[in-house]
């Protein structure tokens, strides 16, 4: 299939053969239908550019090694960079994909069309050694700066067991601390100007006020922040060299772990990628309660989201009469998956196991009895007139800054951005739901603030409807490939039980296939990027998150401010380190 | 009282102040607690209420450390300074009409300057720890003071023109009839903020602020020196609530119950009144608390003092 030449449907694609000529490309058909397009990289800024007007948003920018390849693309080289488009109009995606050879690995770097490019451009060159020429500062993000290596490479060790073992003698341990030193001027900062001394701050990576690890490098006047530079990477876990590791099945329990507020909703991402790739169709029942797990998780994120808000902003009760509810919440996700934070509950074809008796009462209980929560916190914080001092026209950005930095999901929406994936792109049955988009005007602070409160009450309003109208059924597809597969049967006769057995031994074996599926996540657009190779683990696993490009954007709309509304934007950002590093 | 009994009673104001702000230390735990839905410190004793002995323990066997790039006479200063301003303030307080140490007639400008030294304390210690995190909270201190200070002393002023007297004895008589609570409202409103803000609690707890400069003016502070910060913090809430208990709330008068239970029971309703102030207000921002004490408090009290003292002159006519 990879290697089919495919006829093209698309009329964006027409278009770029009438203006560029069919032969600079070469097209690949993937999984996903997304029309994508070899081109190679002398090309490359011209149809960017030329595709931005119609794909006004960077989704996505990452490096493949496709040396040991098996199944490889007919235009692949030694590596690979694709570039993710996202229409937000048209509802569409594209991807170019560009060759380069180890010995030349070599691309110009498109800054100049998407400034999002930045961070993802120096992950690349981080993972793969890839350079991007006339990038202004292509240094290490995720991995300290005296990593070895590049680690996505497939010649880079992906467990400690096949390295050296660690040891930390004086002299590295002094090498290392001289690395975190702080120079101001390696991150572009002056020292002083004629009349001023800066005060450089080092907020982070352990400050009450980050969520996680994260470090901002703040260069001050008095306390008035001039510049801002964050610093990325303490959470880094390799989660995508893991899933080259893991069995499809397997890694399952790793990407609960990335955006470790949202819960199932990660599984929902993964597992309906490799679904699409497997051309697995997934019976109603599991599709609901999917659904319906997935938007108690949305309200759990918010909720952590709604009270660490207002607890940075300085109001001490709100979080917990939050995390109050966040507990009933999580004593009904326990109920049905015996899992809390992290339940890996989705499995590839359906979900782990069928609704328990009397969950319906449980969920019920819930939903009826948070609304008058919602108004009663409105009450006490949004409508709070020292948090709306604190919070309105503080760190606001235009929606066109929003798309051209890639930012996804309720900090879109809070900018009057209309777009929700679950409503313009209906994935895993959203389409037989009722519910608005809630949107906000101003991209400031408050606004992103009262689109996710908003958004916990359509959920509510989507888990009624997935308790009201629960279909009977199956929760889990007979497809030959679902994981772990039906187990009625296997004493019956032979073929069953041989599936069973190398299912659940090996791990499903998804066909040689390449796609993606953007979903509606707690935070943003979170999208697996998926390679079979044919095996029983990925061949390469891209995790776009939403939090990455959130935090890029941070200097930009800092600067002027105060520290005290530097935290109240990162309070408002909503964003998990976890999501952020991988 | 016999100097031997002053000196008894000094002592004895002292322990009961400090075991008060300890024992405070755990009720503010356990009211926030009732209050946001969880415990609070329920396991050691009845109510939990062991607590403040393990809480002490374990800040007196912390290591006493000093960082070595701290200026280091002032690092260890600035926490003691903060105790005994705040102590020697409890000094005119009359708890009933015998119960006092000092009755002197300027009792009302002694409890000012006393809360004003303790200014000193954060400053010092913000300065003294070289930290940025510390110096960002002392320079928030400093210009939180300073503005909040000048309405402090404004908004008594009318308290003060009512009585024709700073003694704190003769202020409580002259209420009576009438608690200054009423008169003097708006005196009572704005010495609240300027109390808050004196104590450094939520929500002008700007100088500390742990959400934005992780715990401010004392980010190097550990063990017995950050417990006199505490303290020094807690006894400023009791000496606040005295002053407003006797400068507005009559005091020691009440019917029936002993003068000085009415006072303690005044006091602590206060109290509980402060620590509801921090479960349920968000912090300002350092600009918008300036332009607050500034635009609005200030030019509150000054008018507050003018209504004031026409009404008294056409009283005496």
């Amino acid at each position: 299939m990879l290697q089919a030449e495919v006829t093209n449907t698309n009329p964006i694609v027409d278009d770029l053969f009438a203006r560029f000529g069919a032969q600079l490309f070469k097209q690949q058909l993937t999984a996903d239908d997304v029309s994508t397009l070899w081109l190679d990289r002398t090309n490359l800024l011209e149809v960017l550019s030329y595709l931005k007007p119609r794909f006004p948003m960077l989704l996505d920018l990452f490096g493949i090694d496709e040396r040991l390849r098996e199944h490889k693309p007919m235009a692949a080289s030694d590596f690979t960079v694709v570039y993710h488009l996202l229409s937000l109009q048209e509802r569409d995606e594209f991807r170019l994909k560009v060759a380069v050879t180890d010995a030349d690995s070599n691309v110009p770097s498109c800054i100049s069309v998407w400034p999002n490019a930045n961070w993802y451009e120096r992950e690349v060159w981080d993972m793969f050694g890839i350079v991007f020429e006339g990038h202004p500062n292509l240094s290490r993000i995720l991995l300290p700066p005296t990593w070895e290596g590049h680690a996505l490479r497939k010649e880079h060790p992906a467990r400690a067991t096949e390295m050296e073992p660690f040891s930390l003698d004086d002299e590295k341990q002094e090498r290392e601390q001289e690395a975190l030193r702080f120079k101001p001027e390696e991150w572009g900062m002056a020292r002083a100007t004629e009349d001023t001394e800066f005060m450089f701050l080092n907020l982070g990576p352990n400050h009450p006020s980050v969520h996680g690890v994260f470090r901002i490098a703040l260069q001050l006047d008095g306390e008035v922040i001039v510049d801002a530079v964050p610093d990325i990477g303490y959470h880094h876990r390799g989660a995508e060299k893991m899933g080259e590791r893991q069995t499809w099945h397997s890694f399952i329990p790793y990407t609960d772990r990335i955006d470790y507020l949202g819960g199932v909703m990660n599984n929902h991402a993964y597992v309906m990628t490799v679904e699409q790739m497997a051309g697995i169709k997934v019976p109603e029942r599991a599709k609901v309660i999917r659904i319906m797990l997935a938007e108690l998780f949305r309200i759990s994120s918010h909720l952590v989201f709604y009270g660490t808000f207002a607890q940075d902003i300085g109001q001490m009760s709100p979080v917990f009469y939050m995390f109050a509810d966040r507990e009933r919440l999580f004593g009904i996700i326990e109920a049905i998956t015996g899992g809390r934070m992290h339940p890996a509950w989705f499995r590839i074809g359906g979900v782990a196991q069928d609704l328990p008796r009397g969950w319906d009462t449980m969920v019920r209980e819930f939903i009826d009895f948070m609304p008058a929560r919602l108004d009663h916190y409105q009450k006490m914080s949004l409508d709070n007139s020292i948090l709306k001092q604190r919070t309105v026209g503080i760190g606001s950005y235009s929606q066109q800054e929003a798309i051209d930095w890639g930012i996804t999901g309720p900090s879109l929406r809070a900018t009057g951005m209309d777009f929700d994936l679950r409503r313009d792109r209906p994935y895993g049955g959203y389409d037989q739901f009722e519910f608005e988009v809630p949107i906000a005007q101003n991209g400031d602070s408050y606004d992103r603030a009262v689109v996710r409160v908003e958004e916990i009450r359509q959920s509510l309003r989507i888990v009624r409807q997935c308790l009201d109208n629960m279909p009977e059924g199956p929760y889990k597809s007979d497809h030959r490939l679902t994981t772990p597969p039906p187990k009625e049967g296997t004493m019956q006769d032979i073929e069953t039980l041989i599936h069973h057995f190398l299912n659940v031994s090996w791990g499903p074996v998804i066909p040689a296939s390449e796609g993606s599926f953007p979903i509606e996540a707690t935070k943003g657009i979170n999208n697996y990027h998926l390679i079979s190779d044919g095996g029983t683990t990925s061949y390469r696993t891209r995790i776009r998150t939403p939090s990455f490009p959130a935090l890029q954007q941070i200097p930009l709309i800092s600067r002027g401010l105060m520290i005290p509304d530097l935290i109240a934007i990162i309070a408002s950002i909503d964003f998990v380190m976890a999501d952020v590093d991988r | 009282m016999s100097e031997l009994g002053t000196i008894t009673f000094g002592l004895f104001i002292i322990v009961a102040a400090v075991g008060g702000a300890a024992v405070l230390t755990w009720f503010e735990r356990r009211l926030l607690g009732v209050w946001q839905d969880r415990y609070g410190p329920n396991r050691l004793g009845p109510l939990g209420v062991y607590q403040v002995a393990a809480d002490m323990l374990k800040l007196l066997t912390k290591d006493d450390w000093v960082p070595p790039f701290a200026d280091r006479p002032v690092f260890v200063f600035a926490p003691t300074a903060i105790v005994v301003a705040m102590l020697l303030g409890f000094a005119v307080v009359p708890f009933s009409p015998d119960l006092y140490l000092l009755d002197i007639n300027i009792g009302l400008l002694f409890f000012l300057g006393m809360t004003s030294l303790a200014v000193y304390a954060v400053l010092l210690g913000g300065l003294a720890s070289n930290n940025k995190y510390a110096l960002l909270g002392g320079l928030r201190s400093a210009a939180q003071m300073v503005s909040y200070e000048v309405f402090m002393g404004l908004s008594l002023m009318g308290v003060v023109m009512l009585t024709g007297s700073f003694s704190l004895r003769a202020i409580v008589e002259a209420q009576r009839d009438l608690w200054y609570c009423i008169p003097q409202f708006l005196g009572l409103f704005t010495f609240i903020i300027a109390g808050v803000a004196e104590s450094h609690r939520l929500p002008f707890d700007l100088p500390e602020a742990e959400h934005e400069l992780t715990a401010g003016f004392h980010t190097e502070y550990g063990g017995m020196k950050f417990a006199m910060f505490m303290l020094g913090e807690y006894l400023g809430l009791i000496l606040i609530s005295c002053m407003i208990t006797t400068l507005f709330f009559g005091g020691w008068l009440g019917p029936w119950l002993p003068p000085v239970v009415w006072f303690c029971l005044k006091v602590f309703i206060i109290i509980c009144f402060f620590i509801l102030l921090r479960a349920g207000i968000p912090r300002p921002r350092y600009d918008q608390l300036m332009t607050l004490g500034w635009k609005i408090m200030l030019p509150l009290t000054l008018f507050n003092l003018l209504i004031t003292g026409a009404i008294a002159l056409w009283l005496e006519g």
